[in-house]
């Protein structure tokens, strides 16, 4: 991996009957950066967030990983590749614990097989306890240990959005995906977030890419910023250069007004 | 002494004490009681492997009687003599290795089991392309198919004929060891991690398979770990009748399983064992209001049915008053039990 490409989308087009939703998108990532992408609603984010982790196949374009073509794999060979992502609108498995939803995110490592486990064969339960072992560890790095056995629908919100990311970390991903990871939080979880990220960053040796409406957050955190409207990518630079865009500043607010309108 | 070797303990003492019961009953009770029993053990199989795919994966499958159907038959055609088959089939002749083979009851029950899981195997590609209510009617489908099937392939089911004269092979000592064994499979299966990715995939599909699992692999490994358990009771069911024929494997038969599991509480081995216990044992205490009856002056004749419409009426009242069933999703477990007896 020394030379080779770390992450690439390659002019990603997703097209839904006549309508473009993401032209055109390129994008290159290198290994522990925190990247971000920002854009007005419904501006196509999500969407090149769904082409990258096989959700959606791209109408045209390509996604690089690791020198692999990986466009077009189902999302699990993707998480098993090393990317991970979170959602939007959090989707845990709420009627599970939040010890067990980590331990969801082991499971395409395992090793034994199911028959092993229906008989409760040595090889499986060292497995099994390994993976306990593992999630429990994981929690208490991102600080949820003492509720490990609630059910995870009864955690409050910022809780259950920390577990998203314990959850996307238990699959051990190089490249973690963050949809909007702030959304619905008061400016101090805002500001415990940003440093969260920081930190697994740094603990779990991650590149991390995120999309979020949170300006604030964004220019403190990120160090590149990719700006999307209406499917095309408008800006891409440090956050000072892409607050002083004009065409994002455009997109934002709307052309300045003429002064006899 | 730790919690794992008290439990372990518990366990063994509640099988063996099972095995005393039955043996009670076998040497003192009626026939009657022993069908009963035998009904039970029956349903409880079918039951726990059918709250596999509907309770853990969450998917809507109609179609358990097909796999039970195919089970009836292999097994059937397994166990009766050639001699025996060439009585029965008198519209058209068996066709060849059926109708000169002959196996033992257990290798028949195998085989029964096998034969449902090759069949879920191949039926597992267009039932798993589609979710929801489309998987419901797909399934549902499959297991008019194979009712159909029974009906027309005269040479080697006999069609509406059926099959007649099979020995009663099927006694409390199987159908209630293969029951244990069954619950004990399928526990350990869904309290395993595959257990918890079928899970996940009932909880949020996209998420689960976002977090690596590959959805179409575990729902088709729940559906024909399910399809062998069903064909083996299958089998079970067709040595305890000793007479099948088509018109006993409709989608009534999916309907009450449906039933079982849904007032046991989806989702829940615990509630699938309850549900089937209260149907079978229910199912002939309810024989009482389709006999006569004289209310004071009111004389009320048999009618015959009144169990189903009491049946309706009590799955209203569950879904009415105990929405997730007698269990919901709670498993009974020892540390439970002492936790409630310590009054915690």
């Amino acid at each position: 991996m020394a030379n080779g490409i770390f992450f690439e989308a390659k002019n990603l087009t997703m097209r839904f009957g006549g309508l473009v939703a993401v032209n055109n998108f390129s994008l290159k990532l290198n290994g522990g950066e925190l990247m971000g992408l920002i854009g007005p609603n419904g501006a196509g984010k999500t969407t090149v967030f769904n082409m990258i982790t096989g959700t959606l196949v791209p109408t045209s374009g390509k996604v690089i990983w690791l020198d692999e073509d990986i466009t077009g794999l189902p999302p699990h060979e993707i998480t098993a590749r090393g990317i991970a992502r979170t959602f939007q609108n959090v989707r845990l498995f709420v009627d599970m614990t939040v010890q067990e939803n980590v331990m969801v995110s082991f499971h395409h490592k395992i090793k034994a097989s199911f028959w092993q486990a229906m008989f409760g064969l040595r090889k499986y339960t060292k497995e099994e306890e390994r993976i306990r072992e593992e999630s429990m560890t994981l929690l208490r790095q991102v600080g949820l240990a003492h509720l490990a056995g609630e059910k995870a629908g009864a955690l409050a919100y910022g809780q259950q959005r920390r577990l998203e990311i314990a959850r996307a970390l238990a699959t051990s991903p190089k490249l973690l995906l963050l949809d909007e990871p702030a959304a619905g939080m008061n400016p101090q979880e805002t500001m415990e977030l940003a440093d969260f990220v920081r930190e697994i960053r740094d603990t779990f040796d991650l590149t991390i890419f995120l999309i979020e409406h949170d300006m604030k957050f964004v220019m403190g955190l990120c160090e590149r910023i990719k700006v999307l409207d209406y499917g095309n990518t408008i800006a891409e630079g440090t956050p000072d250069e892409v607050q002083n865009n004009p065409e994002v500043i455009k997109a934002y607010l709307g052309e300045p007004k003429n002064a006899a309108g | 002494m730790t919690k794992e070797r008290r439990n372990l303990l518990l366990n063994i003492a509640s099988i063996i004490s099972v095995y005393i019961i039955l043996w009670f009953f076998q040497k003192y009770g009626t026939e009657y009681q022993i069908r009963i029993l035998n009904n039970m053990a029956v349903f409880i199989t079918l039951a726990v492997s059918y709250n596999l795919v509907n309770g853990i994966c969450g998917q809507l499958h109609l179609g358990p009687n097909a796999f039970i159907t195919i089970g009836a038959y292999t097994a059937a055609l397994l166990t009766m003599s050639p001699a025996e088959k060439q009585m029965s089939f008198i519209i058209k002749p068996l066709i060849w290795p059926f109708s000169v083979i002959q196996a033992p009851f257990p290798v028949s029950l195998i085989a029964a089991g096998i034969a449902a899981t090759i069949f879920a195997f191949l039926i597992s590609f267009p039932v798993f392309r589609v979710r929801g209510d489309y998987l419901a009617i797909v399934t549902l489908g499959f297991g008019e198919v194979i009712r159909v099937l029974c009906n027309a392939l005269q040479s080697v089911t006999n069609g509406p004929l059926g099959l007649k004269g099979l020995k009663p092979y099927t006694t409390i000592w199987w159908s209630w060891s293969i029951a244990i064994f069954t619950v004990i499979v399928i526990q350990k299966l869904i309290n395993s991690s595959w257990g918890r990715a079928m899970k996940a995939i009932r909880e949020n599909e996209i998420a689960a398979q976002a977090m690596g699992i590959n959805p179409f692999k575990h729902l088709m490994m729940a559906f024909l770990i399910s399809a062998f358990f069903s064909g083996v009771a299958g089998g079970l069911l067709a040595h305890l009748i000793t007479t099948i024929s088509p018109t006993l494997f409709t989608f009534f038969l999916t309907f009450n399983l449906l039933i079982i599991i849904v007032v046991g509480g989806l989702g829940s081995t615990t509630g699938a064992v309850i549900g089937a216990m209260l149907f079978a044992w229910g199912g002939e205490a309810l024989r009482v209001v389709e006999s006569p009856m004289d209310i004071g002056p009111v004389h009320i004749p048999g009618i015959p049915g009144m169990r189903m419409v009491l049946f309706s009426v009590i799955l209203m009242l569950v879904i009415i008053f105990a929405r997730r069933g007698i269990t919901g999703r709670n498993e009974f477990s020892w540390d439970w039990l002492f936790s409630k007896l310590s009054g915690k």
